[in-house]
C-alpha cells in the first residue's frame, strides 16, 4: 500500500500522506475549513460537527477532522474520492451546525470579552443565518470557580472540549471535565476547585467562544483597541515568543505567538499574567537615601551619588547582575566597572558554579528545546521543568506521552505530570547512576539527553557536579556528532546573555556570595532581588532596577531602569538563542534603558563608554565585519555546533562530589521575580497554591 | 431531568466500603488488566453506591477514584452521567418510578400522583427515612406496565390502589411482595394461559407428521403412534425412578438418525439390566451433565463399573453416539470411574456431593 492517497478535493487533484485528516487535506487543498473542537496540538474529539464536507457518494455529509485520508475507499471507478468543501450541500450542512450551535448560545457579544476575537461570532457571520429560528427559552448554566485566572460564563459554552483536552493532555493535569449528559452537560473542575496547573491560562486562548476568558484582564479593552507589539518573554530562559497588547501606556494583556522551537503555541501562566506587575511597585525617578529614608531625585544628583560611592578603591566595589539583565545593559555595566578597575561582577546570584572558564557550551542547553522530542532518554538532574520551563515541561510531557520518552530525575521529588523514575537526591545518585537500570538504559539509547539545572550547580561541589554530568554524557553517548544531548537549564531569562558577555569575577574578583558578605564598601546591585541582602552590613548600595522589591528596599541610591515590555533589548535564553524584544510602551517616568544608564554615567565617571546608541552597542556586541560572535545571529539555538567543545573533559574542577542534596531552585513558581512579586494575580496564584501546599484540617 | 449535584453536606468526609464488599470489588477489578483498572469505575461505583444505603456520597466518590488512581474529575464525570448514580441521599426504599411511553399510557401518572400524595417531591426523603421517588426512563418491563422498581425489586402491573398498599406496607416497615400485582406469572397472560392451548398444536398431529424426527427414544420405540403425545415413553419398569427428559429433542447428542447409528465405529458398550438402588449417578464424574446421563441410561450404562469397563472401541462408539469425539479420553471418564467405582472420591464428585456444581443438578452447559 503506498504511502500516500489521492483525492480530488473541490476539483482539485491532491496527494497527500494517508495518516492525514480529511481536514488537513482540505487545507493542503487549500479550502478553509470551520471548527470549533477541533485543534491541532490536541486529540479528536469531532463533536461541533462544524467541519462538514461533502464526499461524494457518502449518504451524509463527513466530519473532516474526523475522517482519516487513508480509510476512505476511490470511486467505483476506482478514481480518486471527490469531496466539496463549498456549494449549497456543504453550507446547508453548516448552516444547521451553526444553527444548532447559536440555539443555547446567550449571543451576549456586546458585552463579551471575546467579542472581535471570537471565532464562533467570525464563523457565525461566515456560516450563520441571518437570524434566528429559536423562539424557546434558552438554557442557562452556572458560572464556575476556575482560580484566579480564568474567568468562566459558562452559559456561552458550546461543549467542544478544547479545555478538558488540554489538561488531561497537554498539562498532564486532570482537572477539567465535562460533567452530566445531554442537555444539562457542563464543563467545570472538580466541584469548582482552582487549576492548578501551570499553563492553565491556555485554555482561554483555545476555548473558542467567551466561555473561558481572562480574569485579569475582563472588561479592560478590546482588541481592535490594543496595539500589539511581537516580544519575547524573560519569566523563565525559555524565551518564549509573546505578543504583548498594550492601550495608551499600559500593557492589557500577554498572549504566546507560536514558535515551534520554543513555546509551540502555549504560555505559562506567569508569562501571560505577570503583566499587572508592570504598573505596580514601579521605579520611576532616582532617589537617594538620606537620614535613613529615601527621596526623589534628579538624575543628576543621582549620578553626583554614584560617583562619590565609587570613587573608593576599585577592589572594595561588588558588582551583582539579577536574573532579568538584558545583555545591552550587562554589557555596558560590565563594560563601565572593568574600565573602573572592578573585578568583583558577578551575574550568578543563586552562586551556580558555570560559566567561569569561558566555554559556552558547558552553560546553555545544548540539546534545544525542540530537541527533547527526538530524545528516547532524558536525566534531569537537580532541575524541575515544571516550574523551571513550564511550557518545556509540556513539550516533554509530549513526547513521554507520544514518542515513549523514559525520563529520570536527580533531586526533590516532585510531580512532573508524566512517570520519571527517581533516581535520588543529590550527588551520590549521580556517581551511582551507572549502576542503576536507569543508567544502563541510558548507557544504550539512541538519543539520550542529560539536562541540569541550577539545583545541581549551585552547592560547594556545583563544579564537579557539571563535571561528571559531562562525563557521563560523554559516557552514555549523548555528545556524538549529531546530537548534543547534554546541557543546562536555566531559569533566569538574563543569566545566559551575561554569561555571554562575561559578567563574571575577573581575576581575583569575587563572587556573589564574597560581594554581599559584608567586604565591600559599595555594592552594585543590577535587578538583583532574589540573594539575601543581609549579611551586607554598612556597604552602600546602588540598585538599578525596575521595581521596588527587596533590593530597593535596601538601595542608598536608585536609578530606575525599563522593564521589558518597554525597550528593544536582547536577551539569549537557555539554548543560547538570542532574541530580541520590543518596545511596547514607554518606560516608566524617568526610568531608562539599563545601558543608556552606564552610558551616561560613564560620561559622569569619565570614563565614557565608546558607543552613544544601543544599536552602536550591539554592534559592538556583533563585533567588527566578518567576525562571528555569539550576537551576529538572532534567532537560533547553536545546538550541536558547539559538539567539539562538550567532547573535551573539564579541567578545572578542584572540588570533590558531596553527598548533599540538590535544592529546589524555585519555591514559589509565581514569585521568581521583581515583576512577579509586584503582580497582584500572582500574589493570588501563589497563596492559593500555598494553601494546597499546607494540608489544611476542613474545608 | 433536574441539575445532578452532590449532596455535600449529607456525604460527610468519610466514607468505607464494608468489608464484605472487597470480595466483590476485588471481582471487578480482577476483570481488567493492571493498566486498565479504571474500567471498573461503574461496577465500583455501584458497590459504593449500595454501601452507602442507596446514594453516592462525595467521599464514596473519591474513595473509588483513589482506589482505581483516577483523577477525581474523571470518576465524577461518570458518576454525573449516569442517573443510576444518585448524587443525594434516599430512602430506605427508593422507588424508581418508570414514566416512558407504555407505562404511562397505562397509567403512570396517576402513580406518580400517588407518589406525591404519599412521599412528596422527586427525590425528596421521608421524615422517616423510609421513602423516596424519582421518574425514570423505561425499566424495560414494558409487557408489565406500569411498574415501578424499589430497590432491587420491579413491582409490576401496579394500579393505583395495589400501588398505595405497597408504599403503605413499606412505610410500615413491612416487605412487600413483588412481581406483578396482579393474577399472572411474570408476563404470562393473566389468569392463565388462553391462547395456544390445543395439545394438537405440541404432538404433530396438526401437520400430519407421523413421527417427530429426531426424538432420542425413536430408536427405541419405532415410529410412534400419531396419538402418541409427543412425551418420551415410559422405560423398562426397572427404571422406574429415572427422570423423564422433559424436552422432547436433547440437541447435539441425538442429531444422527437411527439408521446412523447403526453404522458407528467401534463397538457398542455392552448393556446389563441394573436394579434403580444400585444405579450410581453418573453426574459425578466430571462432563457428565443430566442430558449426557440420560443418554448413557439409554444406552443402559448405569454403573460407574460399566464405564471402568469400557474398552477403546467402547470409547469410539460412545463418542461417535454422543458425537463429541475425544470428550471421554480428554476428560478421563474412565479413570474418574475407576475411582469412583472403587469407592474413592474426585476432586468433581466432592463438589457435587456438596452442591456446589449446578450443572450437575439440573441442566448441563
Amino acid at each position: 500500500m503506498s504511502d500516500t492517497f489521492k483525492l480530488n478535493i473541490d476539483g482539485k487533484d491532491i496527494e497527500v500522506p494517508r495518516h492525514y485528516t480529511l481536514m488537513q487535506a482540505c487545507e493542503e487543498a487549500g479550502a478553509e475549513i470551520p471548527r470549533f473542537c477541533y485543534h491541532e496540538r490536541l486529540s479528536v474529539a469531532g463533536n461541533c460537527r462544524m467541519c462538514l464536507v461533502e464526499w461524494e457518494g457518502a449518504p451524509k455529509p463527513i466530519a473532516s477532522c474526523a475522517q482519516t485520508v487513508g480509510d476512505m475507499r476511490p470511486n467505483r471507478d476506482g478514481s480518486a474520492p471527490n469531496i466539496r468543501t463549498k456549494g449549497d450541500y456543504v453550507d446547508k450542512a453548516r448552516n444547521g451546525v451553526m444553527e444548532f450551535l447559536l440555539i443555547n448560545h446567550p449571543l451576549d457579544c456586546p458585552i463579551c470579552d471575546q467579542g472581535g476575537e471570537c471565532d464562533l461570532q467570525d464563523q457565525a457571520m461566515a456560516y450563520g443565518r441571518a437570524g434566528s429560528r429559536y423562539e424557546e427559552n434558552k438554557r442557562a448554566v452556572e458560572d464556575k470557580n476556575m482560580g484566579p485566572l480564568v474567568k468562566t460564563i459558562m452559559t456561552r459554552c458550546i461543549q467542544c472540549t478544547r479545555c478538558v483536552r488540554f489538561a488531561a493532555e497537554v498539562a498532564g493535569v486532570e482537572e477539567i471535565g465535562m460533567i452530566s449528559r445531554g442537555e444539562n452537560a457542563e464543563i467545570t473542575t472538580y466541584l469548582e476547585k482552582s487549576l492548578t496547573s501551570e499553563l492553565s491560562g491556555n485554555v482561554i486562548d483555545l476555548c473558542p467562544v467567551g466561555a473561558l476568558t481572562s480574569k485579569p484582564y475582563a472588561f479592560n479593552a478590546r482588541p481592535w483597541e490594543l496595539r500589539k507589539t511581537s516580544s519575547i518573554d524573560v519569566m523563565d530562559a525559555m524565551g518564549a515568543s509573546i505578543r504583548v497588547d498594550a492601550k495608551g501606556d499600559g500593557v492589557m494583556r500577554i498572549l504566546p505567538e507560536t514558535n515551534e522551537e520554543i513555546n509551540e503555541e502555549w504560555l505559562s501562566d506567569k508569562s501571560r499574567f505577570v503583566w499587572d506587575g508592570l504598573a505596580r511597585q514601579r521605579l520611576d525617578k532616582p532617589y537617594i537615601r538620606e537620614n535613613g529614608r529615601l527621596r526623589a531625585a534628579n538624575w543628576g544628583e543621582a549620578f553626583a551619588a554614584v560617583k562619590e560611592a565609587l570613587s573608593v578603591s576599585a577592589d572594595k566595589i561588588g558588582v551583582v547582575a539579577g536574573d532579568l539583565i538584558e545583555v545591552e545593559q550587562a554589557k555596558a555595566a560590565l563594560d563601565l566597572f572593568r574600565a573602573l578597575g572592578v573585578n568583583s561582577t558577578d551575574c550568578r546570584p543563586a552562586g551556580a558554579k558555570y560559566g567561569t572558564d569561558g566555554v559556552r557550551e558547558r552553560y546553555i542547553l545544548n540539546g534545544t528545546l525542540a530537541g527533547v522530542e527526538e530524545a528516547d532518554m532524558l536525566l534531569l538532574i537537580g532541575t524541575n521543568p515544571r516550574v523551571e520551563a513550564a511550557v518545556w515541561n509540556a513539550r516533554i510531557r509530549k513526547t513521554w506521552l507520544w514518542a515513549d520518552l523514559k525520563v529520570g530525575r536527580i533531586g526533590e521529588a516532585a510531580d512532573l505530570t508524566y512517570d520519571h523514575e527517581w533516581l535520588g537526591q543529590g550527588a551520590d545518585a549521580l556517581t551511582n547512576i551507572r549502576d542503576t537500570d536507569f543508567g544502563k538504559a541510558l548507557a544504550s539509547a539512541e538519543r539520550p539527553m542529560i539536562v541540569i539545572g541550577e539545583g545541581a550547580l549551585c552547592g560547594e561541589d556545583g563544579e564537579a557536579v557539571l563535571a561528571s554530568a559531562l562525563k557521563l554524557a560523554n559516557e552514555v553517548g549523548a555528545i556524538k556528532d549529531d546530537w548534543a544531548g547534554f546541557g543546562i537549564l536555566h531559569t533566569a531569562a538574563g543569566r545566559v546573555g551575561a554569561l555571554d558577555v562575561g559578567f563574571v569575577p575577573a581575576d581575583g574578583g569575587a563572587d556573589t556570595a564574597a560581594i554581599l558578605s559584608g567586604g565591600m564598601e559599595t555594592v552594585v546591585l543590577l535587578g538583583a532581588d532574589e540573594v539575601d541582602l543581609s549579611g551586607l552590613g554598612d556597604s552602600k548600595v546602588i540598585y538599578v532596577g525596575s521595581h521596588g522589591d527587596a533590593g530597593a528596599a535596601r538601595a542608598d541610591i536608585i536609578l530606575p531602569s525599563a522593564a521589558y515590555t518597554e525597550m528593544a533589548a536582547t536577551y539569549v535564553n537557555t539554548e543560547g538563542r538570542v532574541q530580541m524584544t520590543s518596545r511596547a510602551v514607554q518606560p516608566k517616568g524617568e526610568a531608562r534603558e539599563g545601558w543608556a544608564i552606564f552610558r551616561a554615567l560613564s560620561d559622569v565617571m569619565g570614563k565614557t563608554l565608546p558607543y552613544d546608541t544601543a544599536d552602536a552597542l550591539r554592534g559592538v556586541l556583533c563585533g567588527a565585519d566578518g567576525e562571528n560572535t555569539v550576537f551576529s545571529g538572532l534567532g537560533f539555538a547553536p545546538g550541536v555546533r558547539g559538539i567539539e567543545a562538550l567532547k573535551q573533559p573539564m579541567t578545572s574542577a578542584s572540588t570533590t562530589l558531596t553527598s548533599v542534596s540538590f535544592g529546589a531552585v524555585v519555591d514559589d513558581f509565581y514569585m521568581t521575580n521583581p515583576i512577579a512579586r509586584a503582580s497582584k494575580t500572582m500574589a493570588e496564584c501563589s497563596a492559593l497554591a500555598s494553601a494546597l501546599d499546607t494540608p489544611v484540617a476542613a474545608e | 431531568m433536574a441539575l445532578r449535584r452532590f449532596d455535600l453536606e449529607a456525604g460527610g468526609d468519610t466514607f468505607a466500603f464494608k468489608p464484605e464488599t472487597e470480595e466483590k470489588i476485588a471481582f471487578w477489578r480482577g476483570k481488567y488488566p493492571a493498566e486498565k483498572q479504571r474500567s471498573a469505575v461503574i461496577p465500583l461505583l455501584w458497590l459504593a453506591q449500595k454501601d452507602n444505603d442507596g446514594w453516592l456520597s462525595e467521599p464514596a466518590m473519591r474513595e473509588v477514584a483513589d482506589r482505581l488512581e483516577m483523577p477525581y474529575i474523571r470518576v465524577y464525570e461518570v458518576a454525573t452521567f449516569y442517573t443510576m448514580f444518585r448524587l443525594q441521599p434516599v430512602g430506605k426504599y427508593h422507588i424508581q418510578l418508570c414514566g416512558t411511553t407504555p407505562c404511562q399510557l397505562r397509567g403512570a401518572e396517576s402513580l406518580k400522583d400517588v407518589c406525591k400524595k404519599e412521599i412528596g417531591n422527586p427525590m425528596y426523603v421521608t421524615d422517616d427515612g423510609r421513602l423516596s421517588w424519582e421518574e425514570v426512563e423505561c425499566l424495560g418491563a414494558c409487557v408489565n406496565a406500569p411498574m415501578v422498581q424499589i430497590n432491587d425489586d420491579y413491582y409490576e402491573d401496579l394500579t393505583e390502589d395495589s400501588f398505595q398498599k405497597i408504599i403503605g406496607k413499606l412505610k410500615n416497615g413491612v416487605e412487600a411482595q413483588a412481581g406483578p400485582q396482579v393474577d399472572r406469572i411474570n408476563s404470562a397472560p393473566e389468569g392463565g394461559t388462553a391462547t395456544l392451548t390445543d395439545p394438537a398444536l405440541f404432538d404433530g398431529s396438526r401437520n400430519e407428521v407421523s413421527r417427530l424426527p429426531s426424538l432420542v427414544e425413536d430408536k427405541e420405540a419405532d415410529a410412534p403412534d400419531a396419538s402418541s403425545s409427543g412425551k418420551p415413553e415410559e422405560s423398562a419398569p426397572t427404571n422406574t425412578k429415572r427422570e423423564v427428559p422433559e424436552k422432547s429433542n436433547t440437541g447435539k447428542t441425538t442429531l444422527i438418525s437411527n439408521k446412523e447409528k447403526e453404522e458407528l465405529a467401534g463397538e457398542r458398550p455392552e448393556t446389563v439390566e441394573v436394579a434403580a438402588e444400585e444405579q450410581d449417578d453418573l453426574k459425578r464424574i466430571k462432563g457428565i451433565g443430566p442430558k449426557n446421563e440420560g443418554a448413557l441410561n439409554e444406552l443402559g450404562i448405569f454403573t460407574f463399573k460399566q464405564i471402568a469397563a469400557w474398552t477403546p472401541e467402547n470409547v469410539d462408539w460412545v463418542e461417535d453416539y454422543m458425537s463429541f469425539p475425544g470428550r471421554i479420553e480428554r476428560e478421563d471418564w474412565i479413570g474418574q470411574a475407576k475411582t469412583l467405582a472403587e469407592g474413592g472420591e474426585t476432586e468433581f464428585s466432592k463438589r457435587v456431593d456438596a452442591g456446589d456444581v449446578p450443572s450437575s443438578q439440573d441442566d448441563e452447559d
